[in-house]
């Protein structure tokens, strides 16, 4: 094709003499720096390859490729990483996990600790649910204010956390069942007529005198066990106070009307298997921290 | 007419009957199935090989007075066309998925809380229309414009470049339909379940007999640099295609199936493919429309031959090997991470060489950036490829990785590659292409192409910067650590800071999107014959002179 290489009016340089469809090729050379930095970059990729791990070798087990003089691993990097970072903390680790909650409580140094690690621990695990604020929201209960439904004491806080709500895993698990009274032992006028009731033990409701004496009786019956006579709660049971206007579902009437028709049945894991037990007492010192704990 | 009826073309049978086959196969698996997205599938399959069917035995068999037989073009230009209508339908299609996705991400709540509109079913969706379904066409298309022109040669059979474009077509509506309704073998960016994927290999394998036939048939002594391109890429994505989608079906009336793979060597062989879908698909492929279109836009000839022969066969031999930097510090052996990281580095002169070459080929022609806003897409194009091929090799470097990965960093750095190079060369490609195939002196408007060129860049720049941003920081708070030891962030804190980027990025994504929506109401009235009155500019009205109107020298 030697025949039809022709110079290249605007560059000055020579065409290769081959033509498809109009387009033809210069004869430019390969540029000189574009050479070079790819032989550089070749030099540095064989130099790493005798530096580092590179090359299958096809041996046997775990010598079966090419180590490299620099003798990595990223095994054993983050084994030695890990290793690091525990020895770090090991004085507050140990402490942690030789005294109570209480001393723990007390002592500047290892409370400063835990509620740095709580709160790493508590984005990590609990704001899923709770919210990263700890602001709960509908059905996840708010850990800033001062209700506790199953107790808002350091040791309260604690076993809630290793062993969960309703957590069929352990027996341990903090468990209550409340009826749904949709079910055949309420009908919906009553239901209706104590939700009203409810509502009005936090003043958010008026009953005539005729319909609160009939609330009252069936709330005495139905509820009064679990909830208290004033319906202040009980907190060994788990049945949330009703007086203070903390609702976990909902404090509208609907709300209240579905929670006693159908029952509530909220589940929260327990930890005791999946965190180590410092962990966990440094969340039930953080979480005690957030606002009202006991 | 009679002397036509005389004997029917042995071809005429093959097509009528294969589709005869694919309706019957059809209705068998809405029948058999107990699935049914299957069913679904079936049917649609069904309707397809029909119609056709249908089409062929009016076109072929159907004799009747008045039926004139059309007169054959040197070349088959029908099938293009088709092509680049579909490439701007698709293209549509997956911009549209895509900032739907993007806003999804600022503000879940817009998923609908339906599983139809999910995030997690419309990402494939999103990816899917725009590598495979804009992209693919636009590769089809293109590679079938090209080979034919640069090896004047008209592409083999009647009927197979129509199967390779309906069948594509199909694949594409079979994939996208099973995201949609929950059917998915969880491999990114191979999506598709064992049904779909078969479609596919035939398919395949006849677009590369298709594409083969040509350059056998060529009439030039030498095969032009961008066919050696699209080659490259027809036949690795075949090879990887197929090695990565190796699975046993649980069934053959049901979607499910089990890859041969396991644990790190399926997550290798995926990469292996994933990152190669990226070298051969959205790199050599493309870079083979780039070989044509700059030059012949540009009027100019290829800058170095001796360098497209060298990248070529380096980027050839250096990708295949870059898969692992996918995996970086995970369970892949560390000499399996040394060497993706390793040949990705050494891969940054050989894509380089696409971009010296692209660029160069300008020489003695920049004037022209100025005054035609279609080279300078093409132009632009390349520019962010190579930017894209310098990124990287870099985020390939296990200490950047360290960083990037996992981030949207990494999110910013694909779409500056799959926005910037691969959208831009094919809009450029388009917008050459409808005034040659359509045999229009010019576009409609080269204004409009103007409007598309700076909305779209708007855009694009509105998304890496945002996704940089908002991906360096991701990283350094996925690893920042108080004195004590602790994380600092947990990682719902990281998902609060990224929200003014998200909707940043989402901005950006309805720029670009609302270019290519400028760019099909501008093609459609190219097509449509009209000529918008621009005054003064400058039409390179010779590059349409040098279109198809040249029949192929004897």
């Amino acid at each position: 094709m030697a025949t039809n290489v022709e110079r290249d009016e605007a560059t000055g340089t020579e065409t290769t003499g081959h033509e498809w469809d109009g387009i033809k090729e210069l004869n430019t050379p390969l540029p000189k720096w574009w050479v070079w930095v790819f032989y550089a970059t070749i030099v540095w990729s064989i130099a790493y390859w005798i530096a580092m791990p590179a090359w299958p070798t096809g041996g046997s087990g775990t010598d079966d490729y090419t180590k490299g003089v620099l003798g990595y691993s990223q095994r054993n990097v983050v084994a030695e990483q890990l290793t690091e970072a525990r020895t770090k903390q090991a004085q507050y680790i140990d402490a942690i996990a030789a005294a109570d909650l209480e001393q723990i409580a007390a002592d500047d140094e290892l409370l400063r600790f835990s509620l740095a690690g709580g709160a790493a621990a508590f984005g990590d695990n609990c704001a899923a649910c709770h919210g990263s604020g700890a602001q709960g929201f509908k059905g996840y209960p708010n850990l800033n204010d001062d209700a506790w439904i199953w107790g808002g004491t350091l040791e309260d806080i604690h076993t809630t956390l290793l062993y969960g709500i309703r957590w069929d895993e352990f027996d341990d698990t903090r468990f209550n069942d409340m009826p749904a009274y949709g079910d055949g032992i309420l009908t919906p006028e009553e239901i209706d007529l104590v939700a009203d009731y409810v509502l009005s033990l936090s003043g958010q409701a008026e009953l005539s005198d005729a319909q609160f004496k009939e609330a009252a009786e069936i709330y005495a019956i139905q509820c009064a066990a679990c909830h208290g006579d004033e319906g202040e709660g009980i907190t060994e049971l788990g049945a949330p106070n009703l007086r203070d206007s903390i609702w976990l579902y909902g404090g509208d009437k609907a709300d209240i009307v579905e929670t006693i028709t159908h029952s509530r049945a909220g589940v929260m894991p327990g930890w005791v298997d999946r965190l180590d037990p410092v962990t966990i007492k440094q969340l039930a010192v953080y979480v005690h921290s957030l606002g009202g704990g006991q | 007419m009679s002397a036509v009826a005389e004997r029917q073309p042995l071809s005429d049978w093959f097509a009528f009957g294969g589709l005869a086959l694919g309706a019957a196969l059809g209705i068998l698996l809405a029948g058999f199935t107990n699935d049914p997205v299957m069913e679904f599938h079936g049917w649609l399959i069904f309707l397809v090989s029909g119609g056709g069917a249908c089409a062929v035995y009016i076109r072929a068999f159907d004799k009747r007075e008045g039926r004139v037989a059309v007169a054959e073009e040197p070349y088959e230009y029908g099938v293009i066309r088709a092509g680049v209508i579909a490439t701007v339908f698709w293209g549509i299609v997956g911009f549209l998925v895509g900032v739907i996705i993007a806003w999804q991400l600022a503000f879940p709540a817009l998923n609908l809380d339906l599983p139809w509109t999910s995030f997690g079913r419309l990402r494939p969706v999103h990816t899917s229309a725009v590598i495979f379904a804009f992209g693919g066409n636009a590769l089809i298309a293109t590679s079938f414009y090209v080979v034919q022109k640069t090896c004047k040669a008209r592409l083999p059979g009647r009927y197979a470049p129509w199967f390779v474009f309906w069948g594509y077509q199909l694949f594409i509506v079979l994939a996208a339909s099973g995201y949609v309704l929950g059917v998915t073998q969880g491999k990114e960016y191979a999506e598709p379940e064992w049904y779909v994927d078969l479609w596919l290999t035939i398919v395949w394998v006849v677009y590369l007999l298709v594409f083969l036939g040509t350059i056998w048939k060529r009439k030039e002594p030498h095969i032009y640099v961008a066919n050696w391109f699209y080659l490259a890429f027809i036949v690795t994505i075949a090879m990887l295609h197929i090695v990565n989608n190796l699975t046993i079906p649980v069934s053959l009336t049901g979607t499910q199936s089990v890859i041969l793979w396991s644990g790190v060597q399926d997550a290798m062989t995926q990469w292996w493919y994933g990152h190669n879908a990226v070298g051969f698909f959205l790199t050599a492929g493309f870079l083979g429309i780039m070989y044509y279109f700059v030059p012949k836009r540009a009027e100019r000839p290829v800058y170095s031959y001796k360098l497209s022969i060298i990248h070529f066969w380096a980027l050839i031999f250096l990708y295949i090997w870059a898969g692992p930097h996918h995996l970086h510090y995970t369970a892949l052996p560390d000499w399996a991470q040394t060497l993706g990281m390793t040949f990705s580095v050494m891969l940054w002169m050989p894509s380089w060489g696409g971009m010296i070459n692209g660029l160069m080929t300008l020489s003695g022609a920049w004037d022209k950036l100025r005054t035609d806003p279609v080279i300078r897409m093409l132009v632009v194009s390349v520019a962010f490829y190579g930017m894209s091929t310098f990124e990287g090799p870099l985020m390939s470097v296990k200490a950047v990785n360290s960083l990037s990965h996992y981030t949207d960093w990494t999110v910013g750095h694909v779409h500056s590659g799959a926005l910037g190079w691969v959208g831009f060369v094919t809009f450029g490609a388009v917008y050459c292409l409808v005034p040659w195939l359509w045999k229009r002196p010019r576009l409609y408007s080269l204004k409009l192409v103007e409007w598309h060129f700076w909305i779209a860049t708007l855009g694009i720049l509105l998304y890496i910067t945002s996704m940089w941003v908002s991906g360096i920081m991701q990283g350094l708070m996925w690893r920042a650590y108080d004195s004590l030891g602790f994380l600092e962030y947990s990682f719902v804190e990281s998902v609060e800071a990224m929200h003014p980027y998200y909707i940043i990025r989402a901005l950006g994504g309805m720029l670009f999107l609302a270019g290519a929506i400028i760019m099909a109401y501008n093609i459609w009235q190219t097509i449509r014959g009209r000529l918008a009155d621009e005054g003064e500019v400058a039409a390179p009205a010779k590059s349409a002179a040098g279109g198809p109107a040249v029949a192929p020298a004897e």
